[in-house]
């Protein structure tokens, strides 16, 4: 990545220089020009208001031969003997974009690749949400996931089939493996994607996602190489509809190991944290904020979200005061929620919080500074104190139901 | 034993600022600091040091001539040596082609016998380079680690990987990333400053110095490129209700209404 400044049309304005979170810009003669500091991140290129600055790909970079793939891969990760809701979302944007009028010949069929042991009727399953064919690499040496065993059967199966594009979930395992495996095979891998599509002029994958702690978003694309690879943020995308009379093919794989690819001497999972709360189907999320003040307020929320039918999130400055546990935590750093209302209370609105729940069909704040930023980002802010409104709401909530019953 | 700690520096991403008016990040006055985890990773170095004894804690960067501040700011903390790959060729180097110019350096500066890496850099935010050493190097990885427990001869780590905890040992050489969770990192003491200026000094490696092909390094080795950035857009309608608690409570109660989120029973 690069950045080019065209001098002919740079005013020296001078626009572009704070812009640069890396201090790369400067002056010379009435000009800008980038210094060795610049990593080409893009940042400035919104700044210069008279479009002085583009971005460029490498020059003479080494092509590959990408003529010869095709086809949607989702990698499908699998625990405790069942497939992970991250994946099976991965699978409904897969076919999404396979379905959509910019996919081509090499971005029509959907191909799900599961690796485990004991995957029972998962294949159908897969099928059902979405996938064309799924290949199978049953064996009980893929029981536990392993960094060395995992690359290699990927590898294999990229190098043997040649996909278009790949994905994985944006998870731990997916985060491990997909940098493992783009470098074996040398092709780009765009990270913790939060959207996709294909390009309607050349077919290609537009990768955008948040980097700087969430402040910016890019879209990342990797024209050269193939497959093009991604992960991507469980919580975002949405699954498809099951459709049980979906007809797909499946073919199995073995795995096989070379004296290379024992690089680990022991793996064991020492314990079971699932954490207990599930968003997924959560109609109603409350979430606290610091301006919960603490523990007790968290009891405050509990009450209506008991009396709502509704689960609670909180900000990283909640979970780090120690009121809640990190499982509660809404944002970049913490849970992507899709709820059909998010009640947000004493909660700033800070951009990384945000990110988390920009999927939400309505957000309302309850806040007691009518300046605080989440009035420009909630679809209704209501001025007051949480800890005299939330009460009373929760009483007339109650109070109906009990009227109505 | 050698550790090789790797080191970025990085804009402090919690200081950046959104310009609203022109939609542009500010940076002004946004301080060049140590990758928070990777503060992590030397200080857990650090203390393999003093738990083993024989133990030579390096560190290592790829990065513009600046970043030699950060190394001086590691070597102060306490290592023992500072690389910093530094040339007009590295720039604009997506995962790829960083970790390639990283593991290059570690060949250069071998033997080493651990890795230690930052899991993530909080401002390209992709935790990739790590696992990408390691592959390049073809030695073991284990990443997330909240402990490390090392001897001459091996690794064994505990990570948080999501719902579940791990614990995986391998043989060294091998490359292990940290997060946040591990340890707090100790502060610079007047003594470990004066002998950092006195005695030590960070050592520049050129693309020359590391023998890189010149294909795979920078701009020319990064498959990857962004095509365009933006700031998230998070605006809604934003209307503002003003009132006492009654009015309040019955305005959320008429949006549950509309929503049909309200519960009959
Ligand atoms: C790289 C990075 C990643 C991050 N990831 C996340 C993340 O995943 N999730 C996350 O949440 N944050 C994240 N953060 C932190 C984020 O930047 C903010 O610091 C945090 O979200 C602020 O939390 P808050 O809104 O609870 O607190 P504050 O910003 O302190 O806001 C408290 C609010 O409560 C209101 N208030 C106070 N008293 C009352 C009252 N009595 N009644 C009503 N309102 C009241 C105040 O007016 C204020 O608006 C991240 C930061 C960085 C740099
Ligand atoms: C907006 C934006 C988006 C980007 N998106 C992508 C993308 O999707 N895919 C991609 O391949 N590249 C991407 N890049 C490029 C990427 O940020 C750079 O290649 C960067 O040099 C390394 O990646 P990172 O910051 O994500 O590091 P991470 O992989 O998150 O860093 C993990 C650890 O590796 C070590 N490390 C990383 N870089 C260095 C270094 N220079 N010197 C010493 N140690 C280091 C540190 O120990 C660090 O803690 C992006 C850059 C920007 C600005």
């Amino acid at each position: 990545m690069s950045i080019i400044i065209d001098t002919d049309i740079c005013t020296g304005c001078k626009r572009c220089i704070p812009a640069c979170p890396y201090d790369a810009l400067a002056m010379e003669g009435k000009k800008a020009v980038r210094t060795p500091a610049c990593t080409g991140c893009g940042a400035c290129l919104d700044a210069c208001k008279y479009s002085a600055i583009s971005l460029a790909g490498g020059q003479g970079r080494i092509k590959m031969d990408i003529t010869g793939f095709s086809g949607i891969y989702v990698f499908i990760e699998t625990l405790g003997g069942a497939i992970s809701e991250g994946s099976l979302e991965i699978l409904g944007k897969a076919r999404e974009l396979a379905d959509s009028d910019a996919a081509s010949r090499k971005t029509s069929r959907v191909t799900a690749v599961l690796p485990g042991h004991a995957l029972d009727r998962m294949p159908e399953e897969l099928i059902a949400l979405g996938a064309d064919h799924v290949i199978i690499i049953d064996d009980p040496r893929l029981a536990v996931y392993r960094t060395d065993y995992y690359t290699r059967v990927i590898t294999d199966v990229i190098r043997e089939k040649m996909p278009e594009i790949i994905l994985f979930g944006a998870t731990p395992l997916g985060r491990d493996l997909a940098p493992r495996i783009a470098n074996r095979i040398k092709t780009g891998l765009t990270a913790d994607c939060t959207g996709l599509s294909l390009c309607s002029k050349d077919g290609i994958l537009l990768q955008t996602r948040p980097a700087f702690g969430g402040n910016i978003m890019a879209t990342i694309v990797c024209p050269d190489n193939r497959p093009q690879m991604a992960t991507v943020r469980p919580g975002v995308m949405r699954r498809a509809k099951r459709d049980s009379n979906r007809i797909g093919t499946t073919e199995t794989m073995a795995l096989t190991l070379g004296k290379k690819d024992d690089l680990i001497r022991h793996v064991e999972v020492v314990e079971n944290t699932k954490d207990a709360i599930d968003f997924e189907d959560a109609r109603i999320i409350i979430a606290g904020g610091r301006g919960i003040k603490g523990p007790e307020g968290f009891e405050l929320l509990g009450k209506l979200a008991a009396a709502l039918g509704a689960r609670i999130g909180a900000t990283r400055a909640a979970v780090e005061a120690g009121w809640i546990s990190r499982a509660h935590q809404i944002g970049q750093t913490g849970k992507t929620v899709r709820p059909d209302l998010y009640i947000a209370c004493g909660v700033s609105g800070s951009i990384q919080h945000m990110a988390g729940v920009m999927g939400a069909g309505r957000i309302i704040a309850v806040n007691s500074d009518r300046n605080a930023p989440i009035c420009e980002m909630a679809d209704e802010t209501y001025v007051g104190d949480l800890f005299s409104i939330l009460p009373e709401l929760t009483r007339e909530i109650t109070e109906r139901k009990t009227t109505a019953a | 034993m050698h550790i090789v700690v790797t080191i970025k520096q990085v804009p402090d991403t919690n200081e950046v600022r959104i310009d609203k008016k022109t939609g542009t990040l500010i940076r002004e006055g946004v301080p060049a600091i140590m990758n928070p985890e990777d503060k992590h990773a030397l200080e857990a170095a650090l203390c393999i040091r003093e738990e083993l004894g024989d133990v030579k804690v390096t560190v290592l960067s790829m990065g513009p001539p600046q970043a030699g501040n950060t190394l001086m700011e590691a070597l102060c903390l306490g290592a023992d040596e500072a690389f910093l790959a530094c040339d007009k060729a590295f720039a604009g180097a997506d995962t790829l082609a960083t970790a390639y110019t990283l593991a290059m350096a570690l060949k250069k500066i071998a033997p080493v016998d651990l890795v230690l890496c930052g899991s993530q850099a909080i401002d390209g935010d992709t935790a990739q380079v790590g696992p990408q050493i390691a592959e390049c190097l073809g030695i073991p990885q284990i990443t997330y680690a909240e402990r490390i427990k090392a001897s001459e001869k091996s690794v064994e780590v505990e990570s948080g990987f999501g719902a579940v905890r791990r614990r995986v040992s391998a043989d060294l050489p091998a490359l292990v990333t940290v997060g946040k969770a591990i340890n707090r990192p100790r502060y610079k003491t007047m003594k470990g400053i004066a002998a950092a200026f006195r005695d030590k000094g960070v050592q520049l490696l050129t693309s020359q110095d590391i023998k890189v092909n010149p294909g795979r390094i920078g701009l020319t080795g990064s498959p990857t490129s962004v095509k365009k950035t933006f700031v998230p857009e998070l605006g809604r309608a934003g209307r503002i209700i003003d009132g006492g608690p009654e009015t309040l409570s019955l305005g959320i109660i008429h949006t549950l209404e509309a929503e049909n989120l309200l519960p009959k029973s």
